[in-house]
């Protein structure tokens, strides 16, 4: 976490829209989603399944499972290039190099019937063109970056001799092989122990200082997000609602649904008084209502959330909601609260 | 009034077999020397990262496994001697709600028979009268009527963890293990089914054993919390005592891990450092001397013993 | 007490309407073909057909009716011993259909039952039961045929008995996978501790589960057994004559291949037809079955 001053986002993203044809009809995976992250920043993505996170992610690397979801819209800059106007080759040569990703479970991220050593060479001679000792020997320092020991002997293991936390370490030395600008980490920690999650958590920090690298974290757990991140987005039905620093989005949420989330949180040392639930269940993506999306779940539903959608609202400066109980005149229509 | 479950000095190895002939060339000490107790109305907490033996010992109280060694009393009857009937009785009073709500309902069957099948098996009620406590149960749960029509995919992750416990109500059990109940839902509707569960338990007085990753829904559901390492309690007293001061080294390291979303409180370090070693090779002495912060000499060859301190017990040589 | 409101609301399920978002269509060519031969098979005896047993050797040869010296008395022909090609095709439909439906309902029902058993038991019982398996499964069907053949004589029995003896093994290896597979999921312990006992998890629980993948079986093997069947009356080795079946009947006018190719040729389509429509019929059963369609 460090208060890097404000420079060229390393990745802008502006209005991003992709769609996705199921069965049930058209649904619209992520609706709009803007967001910037800079250098040796943390974004956080929070949202609960069906909230667009992972999918949005996707987006960024534009590997969204064809042909059933399509980029429909927007840009995505990275370093001053729109990556959506890319051609699949260029696509190719930024995708590990520039953009890496880290998924959930590590075990479908490596390839079972090859030894650890094959694969990070693999990579890792992909992006340094380098060969026979110099390639060991960068990826033996890879593995120590991770914090893995003895790393020369832990290159001719096979993904299923190690732990769960170890392997995820792999994987992140393999993300940082290039090392790119920015690192996409989609919930790299819910299968890990918790004790193996805070050590993996302070390695990701650590990777992130060296290397000057802007981090979106895509988690559903807040207290992660208290942890590392930076700034936080929260999305639902494939918008963001609330955007902005994380303590001041924690303390003082300004959607409800944001503040909902947090209050139906169990809290470590607080009372053990009565979870206030949201209620209603996560909603059918293929039949979304008109206006708000989170309107039919909201303690503070007004007639006009039914009816339109909220615009993007700035409640202080880095710090956006999409609510009409923000927007502008939201004191004149407190009266008209459903 | 003596307690509802007592489990004392529970044990199970699984042999670990090679070879053509199966002969065991290692034990996986799943559970070894378990004691604790379960009052009628209260939740025990049982946490503790993989291979701790949680599940094990879960399976154990449920009869799904025989211990290899020890005892477990329910209402102050041996389990492990009961006969046939007797057995059938302890079923009925020990249910439980598992993980994946995706698993635990059989697909094939509409909601009203998988809730009322624990009736159709131990109890002699005519249709009209299951049909009634079937209803009864969905409503405890706060599904409506017409649920018990519809198959289990026509629901969210979420009502079907109520079918699950509306199940596991069926027989009106005095003791319901829940295993995860809420890890695989979404966060916003956790907060709806841990209030049920807290409900029902004022509501019928049923004791929980609930064991779970996620230490701040522990902390808020327990009165009890165990804290489980490679097959043995470390540290076990009441809830809040716990989570406010824990002292044995492994507990303090995985409740600074559970990151209370607190920002007041400087950000402690990870405590503790390696992996969590097999179940087939536990470390000598005290079992977790080898990642501890305090280890001195003798913790590698004295394991240490469950001994009171500061309102809880321990099994730490600190103390 | 503590008020929950029901927060739970259901949304209505317009059927018809989901019916029609699916799309479920059923496959025209192989529901139209079965149908067709089952129908007719079934009502042989009703259909005014000539005898398929009579013999008029002043009539042996006949071409079918579209062809110069055909007739339609005899719209596919005769054979060697003039008798009606066409009835006698479908009387062997009878034969076929009865041997293929049999044979499987006798090996699935069978093979099932130990997959389940070897399934649901683990540990001894199932090593025994897959040897027992594996050692049926590595017999051939055709070999099994003939020596009962010989020492027992042909007969529809035989070929049933012969086929059923070792098709089970294949059923008993599916079924059992299958059932691997559900005991890993947690609602099959939770009819243990509601106190379920073996035979209630088996027949109520595992049995519902693994019928999908059995009726895909049975399909695509009923194909196999009229093949078989076909085969071993073509060796002499299956249904005696007169009665008249397939195999037989290509075996039959192998000798006349060039000249009265029609002997040969019809009971060869029969069979072509049949065979095609219920493995495609099977994959089709394969592609779309869904316990979600049950409702409908």
């Amino acid at each position: 976490m460090s208060g890097s001053p404000p420079s060229r986002p390393v990745i802008d993203v502006r209005d991003l829209r992709t769609h996705l044809v199921t069965r049930w009809g058209t649904v619209k995976a992520v609706d709009g989603v803007s967001f910037t992250v800079a250098e040796g920043e943390t974004l956080g993505l929070v949202g609960e399944s069906g909230s667009g996170k992972s999918m949005t992610c996707l987006s960024l690397l534009r590997l969204v499972p064809r042909p059933a979801a399509r980029i429909l819209g927007g840009q995505v800059w990275l370093d001053g290039e729109d990556l959506l106007t890319k051609s699949e080759a260029e696509m190719r040569r930024i995708r590990g190099r520039r953009i890496a990703m880290i998924l959930q479970d590590p075990m479908s991220s490596l390839n079972p019937v090859f030894s650890i050593g094959m694969q990070m060479r693999e990579a890792v001679g992909l992006y340094h063109g380098l060969r026979g000792r110099g390639l060991a020997a960068r990826t033996a320092e890879l593995l120590a970056a991770v914090r893995i020991p003895s790393p020369a002997e832990r290159l001719r293991a096979f993904p299923h001799q190690l732990s769960g936390g170890t392997r995820q370490r792999v994987v992140g030395a393999m993300a940082i092989a290039a090392p790119p600008r920015l690192l996409i980490a989609d919930e790299p920690t819910t299968s890990l122990d918790l004790t193996i999650q805070a050590q993996y958590l302070g390695l990701l920090e650590e990777l992130q200082e060296r290397h000057r690298l802007a981090l979106v974290f895509v988690t559903h757990n807040l207290g992660i997000v208290a942890r590392i991140c930076d700034r936080v987005a929260v999305m639902y039905a494939g918008r963001i609602v609330e955007m902005g620093p994380v303590r001041r989005l924690f303390t003082r949420p300004a959607h409800p649904y944001s503040r909902a989330l947090l209050e139906s949180i169990p809290r470590l040392g607080a009372p053990a008084a009565r979870l206030t639930a949201i209620e209603g269940q996560p909603p059918d993506l293929a039949r979304l209502p008109a206006g708000c999306a989170f309107a039919p779940r909201c303690a503070s539903v007004m007639e006009r959330c039914r009816v339109e959608a909220p615009p993007e609202t700035v409640v202080e400066a880095g710090h956006v909601t999409r609510c009409w109980l923000e927007a502008p005149g939201a004191g004149a229509t407190a009266a008209g609260r459903a | 009034m003596s307690a509802l479950l007592e489990v004392e000095a529970l044990t199970k190895h699984f042999p670990v077999r090679r070879g053509l002939l199966g002969r065991a060339t290692g034990l996986v000490r799943a559970v070894d020397g378990v004691s604790f107790t379960i009052d009628a109305g209260t939740t025990l907490g049982l946490v503790g990262e993989s291979g701790c033996g949680k599940t094990t010992t879960s399976k154990l109280v449920l009869g799904l496994e025989r211990p290899t060694a020890g005892a477990i009393r329910f209402q102050d009857e041996d389990v492990l001697a009961l006969d046939r009937a007797q057995l059938r009785r302890y079923r009925r009073a020990v249910q439980a709600v598992f993980q994946d709500p995706y698993a635990s309902l059989d697909p094939r069957m509409r909601v009203g028979t998988i809730v009322a099948e624990p009736l159709v098996i131990n109890e002699r009620l005519d249709r009209a009268a299951r049909r009634r406590r079937v209803l009864e149960l969905l409503d405890l749960v706060s599904l409506p009527a017409r649920a018990a029509d519809l198959f289990p995919h026509e629901f969210s992750g979420g009502q079907r963890q109520r079918v699950a416990i509306a199940r596991a109500l069926a027989l009106s059990p005095r003791l319901v293990v829940l295993d995860e109940p809420v890890s695989a839902l979404d966060v916003s509707i956790r907060a709806q089914i841990l209030n049920l569960l807290r409900d029902l338990q004022q509501r019928l007085g049923v004791s929980y054993l609930f064991i779970a990753h996620d230490l701040a829904a522990v902390a808020h559901m327990s009165h009890t919390i165990a804290v489980m390492y490679l097959g043995q309690i470390v540290e076990w007293g009441p809830a809040d005592l716990m989570a406010r001061e824990p002292r044995h080294p492994y507990t303090q390291a995985l409740f600074a891990a559970a990151l209370p979303i607190d920002f007041d409180t400087p950000r402690a370090e990870p405590a503790v450092s390696g992996e969590v070693p097999s179940p087939l090779r536990p470390p000598d002495g005290c079992r977790f001397h080898p990642r501890c912060p305090h280890a001195m000499p003798h913790c590698a060859t004295d394991p240490p013993a469950l001994r009171p301190h500061a309102g809880r017990q321990v099994a730490c040589h600190l103390y | 007490m503590p008020a929950e409101p029901a927060a739970v609301t259901l949304p209505e399920v317009d059927v018809a309407a989901a019916a029609a978002r699916r799309g479920w269509r059923l496959p025209m060519f192989p529901v139209v073909v079965i149908g067709l031969f089952m129908m007719v098979a079934v009502a042989a005896p009703l259909l005014g057909l000539p005898d398929p047993t009579a013999q008029a050797l002043r009539d042996r040869f006949k071409p079918p009716a579209w062809q110069e010296a055909g007739s339609w008395t005899h719209p596919l022909g005769t054979d060697r011993l003039g008798r009606d090609l066409l009835s006698r095709i479908v009387w062997g439909a009878r034969v076929s259909l009865a041997a293929g439906v049999l044979t499987v309902l006798v090996a699935s029902a069978f093979g099932a039952a130990v997959g389940l058993t070897a399934g649901y038991y683990g540990g001894r019982v199932d090593a025994v039961l897959m040897r027992v398996t594996d050692a049926t499964m590595s017999f051939p069907v055709i070999l099994l045929a003939l020596i009962l053949a010989v020492t027992v004589g042909p007969s529809f029995a035989n070929v049933v008995t012969a086929i059923a003896v070792i098709l089970w093994a294949r059923y008993a290896r599916v079924i059992r996978g299958q059932v691997l597979t559900l005991m890993q999921l947690d609602f099959v312990a939770q009819a243990r501790i509601a106190g379920a006992g073996a035979w209630r998890i088996i027949t109520r629980h595992l049995l519902p589960n693994t019928l999908g993948t059995l009726l895909v079986l049975v399909t695509l093997q009923i194909g196999y057994v009229i093949i078989v069947e076909a085969s071993l009356s073509f060796l002499g080795a299956g249904i005696p004559p007169p009665t008249p079946a397939w195999g037989s009947m290509i075996a039959e006018g192998r000798d006349f291949v060039t000249s009265a190719w029609w002997v040969s040729l019809f009971p060869g389509l029969a069979i072509l037809l049949v065979v095609l429509a219920f493995n495609l019929l099977g994959d089709w059963l394969r592609d779309t079955f869904d316990p979600k369609l049950r409702q409908l």
